[in-house]
């Protein structure tokens, strides 16, 4: 087990490098730089070259690699060239909401998705497992963005039940747990906006394992044996149902940035996907590398913990 | 699969042909029996329908913007009121239809021609060319869709429907590729295919006769559910600003208004006819995709 992870963690090496060489030919290849556009007309032209010059954006491409790579691996991502602060410091601000809302969308779905997708499997066909499959047609289908406006338009606008934008109420200068809840009241829609998918497919999955492994003939044997209901659902069917349950989970990692871009757009979340798409419109590219480079490395490890995760609940997988 | 019987104990002419279904034919059958499906080909055909006949629909010119009747509600005029431009919401969801659907079929068509391309070398001929496809899956596989379509979206100056699509399918073709593969390499260690090879017959003859033809199931399943999930993106992008541009009217770029929070709030008629509008297509898809899994799949059998 341990010899296989450190493979892998390994074998990750050479993909980072690729994507880093891809993610900054792209980058360089976005059009213009920060001094360039429309500069104010009193600037003069050998001002804005000596400021490219002192960036380093006059150095040959592969210098400018080495030097931002070498740096990276640091843990240095350079300085935004929009906000004159370290990237570092930029992306410290902001990962934690990322963080918490990933984590809350993750607990909605589980808490929605599991429990539905049990009862449906346990009386399938019944009225239970088709609302539960209507529901989860309607949550594959609909795209994150439309789901946000629609929860902000009935709960905060009409009902207002959540406050529609932001993470903290503005004036109210909560400390501690109070600061904590508010964040969470702040963060539920768009928590439930991302989480619409992943609880239709886990819903899915859940009430397919479930139906495949009632029909399995230890279940049959344990029924036979005279165990009780309870015994039967929890300790022989869930066990294995849960199995693929789990190692999505690691999936969902790798999701946490790319999931939450549109999503902390609309909600005006001050996230790592908001501070992308930012940066992108400024064509910040150290910042824009940072956040790419991030989410890469959360895929990353997220496909290596589903795979991890997959032989510790299933016994029967081994890895050599 | 099914054996068809002759039932009606008629004696057989022997000039006329006995019909019996072919594969795709019975496949046919299975999927019009499904009533999700047949929901979903009903509405995937309205909202065809609709595209194609979008100027006889629509009741303005769904670009013209007219300054002295801006954010109007809805009226007999307009029935679905007038965005900040002044331009008929009516008539821009009904043109609508044509850039969704259009983007989303095409996205996939490049899509699957790429995928289908790059996974048949990769599993056919393995070594050295199998090795360099994958690590190139690999790459694009580990980097975050959305970043990465906003990067090169960002990168072009001028973005058009053409190259658009060509971007989304630039980014997407690998999940298909290693589809392909896994189904090649498993196609590659039939007989048949080994008989064909002795039979020196050329490479690409038993690529495109013998083995595309068996691989074809997974392809169409994936093949559809990739163009409503090409519909949902393409959606996503116009939303945030970064795909078809304005004036063109793509659903997408539609419900960006909302981000304006007067919109979303007082005109909610604006973004949600175009949200209701991809929701029901895609959907309406997905179910058709399922459907073709069922009906395609040999092994699956509906009691």
């Amino acid at each position: 087990m341990l010899q296989y992870t450190v493979r892998r963690v390994i074998g990750m090496i050479p993909i980072l490098i690729l994507i880093s060489i891809l993610l900054f030919s792209l980058a360089k290849m976005v059009p213009g730089d920060p001094f360039s556009g429309d500069p104010d007309p009193k600037i003069k032209r050998d001002v804005l070259e000596r400021q490219r010059e002192l960036w380093g954006l006059n150095d040959p491409i592969p210098v400018q690699y080495m030097s931002w790579a070498s740096k990276m691996i640091k843990g240095d991502f350079g300085v935004s060239l929009r906000y004159k602060r370290p990237v570092s410091d930029l992306i410290n601000e902001r990962i934690s909401n990322t963080l918490l809302l990933g984590s809350m969308s993750l607990f909605i779905t589980l808490v929605i998705a599991i429990p539905f997708g049990i009862a449906s499997g346990r009386r399938p066909y019944t009225l239970v497992d088709y609302s539960g499959t209507v529901f989860s047609n309607i949550g594959l289908a609909m795209p994150n963005f439309f789901m946000g406006l629609l929860l902000i338009y009935f709960l905060a606008i009409k009902l207002g039940m959540f406050p529609a934008q932001g993470t903290i109420t503005s004036g109210a200068d909560y400390t501690g747990f109070r600061l904590f809840l508010d964040k969470l009241h702040h963060l539920f829609l768009p928590a439930l906006t991302i989480g619409t998918t992943g609880t239709a497919t886990y819903f899915r999955y859940m009430r397919s394992e479930y139906l495949e492994v009632a029909g399995r003939d230890f279940i049959r044997t344990a029924k036979a044996k005279g165990l009780p209901e309870r015994m039967v659902v929890y300790k022989h069917t869930l066990r294995n149902a849960m199995i693929p349950i789990i190692t999505l989970l690691g999936f969902e990692l790798a999701n946490l940035v790319g999931g939450a871009i549109i999503t902390e757009q609309i909600f005006a979340i001050p996230g790592l996907g908001r501070l992308f798409i930012e940066s992108v419109g400024n064509r910040d590219y150290p910042i824009i590398m940072a956040v790419s480079m991030i989410s890469a490395v959360a895929i990353l490890v997220g496909n290596l913990l589903a795979d991890i995760l997959y032989s510790v609940v299933d016994p029967r997988i081994r890895y050599y | 699969m099914e054996v068809t019987l002759n039932q009606t104990n008629q004696p057989i002419n022997p000039r006329k042909k006995r019909k019996s279904l072919g594969p795709w034919q019975l496949a046919f059958k299975k999927l019009l029996k499904n009533k999700t499906a047949v929901f979903g080909m009903a509405v995937l055909t309205f909202m065809v329908l609709v595209a194609i006949f979008a100027p006889f629909i629509a009741t303005h010119d769904p670009e013209k913007s007219n300054l002295s009747m801006t954010n109007k509600p809805p009226s007999k005029e307009h029935y679905l009121g007038t965005d900040g431009s002044g331009r008929d919401a009516f008539s821009r969801l009904v043109y609508g239809a044509r850039i969704s659907l259009i983007i989303g079929f095409s996205a996939m068509v490049f899509t699957i021609v790429i995928g289908v391309t790059l996974g048949s070398i990769s599993g056919y001929y393995g070594g050295i060319i199998d090795s360099i496809i994958m690590r190139l899956t690999d790459v694009m596989l580990n980097f975050p869709f959305l970043l990465f379509v906003l990067l090169i979206v960002s990168i072009l100056k001028k973005v058009n429907m053409l190259i658009f699509v060509s971007v989304l399918a630039l980014v997407s073709w690998p999940t298909i590729t290693r589809l392909i593969r896994a189904t090649f390499l498993s196609l590659r260690e039939q007989e048949y295919i080994m008989s064909a090879q002795t039979l020196g017959l050329s490479d690409a003859r038993i690529i495109f006769r013998h083995m595309l033809p068996n691989a074809m199931a997974p392809i169409i399943v994936n093949a559809t559910l990739f163009m409503a999930s090409m519909i949902i993106t393409e959606a996503a992008l116009s939303f945030i600003g970064f795909g078809i541009p304005q004036p063109a009217p793509s659903w997408g770029n539609m419900m960006s208004d909302a981000l304006n929070v007067r919109v979303l709030r007082f005109q909610p008629w604006l973004w949600i006819p175009p949200g209701m509008a991809i929701l029901l297509t895609v959907m309406s898809i997905n179910f058709i995709g399922d459907g073709l899994r069922d009906a395609l799949d040999p092994r699956f059998k509906k009691e």
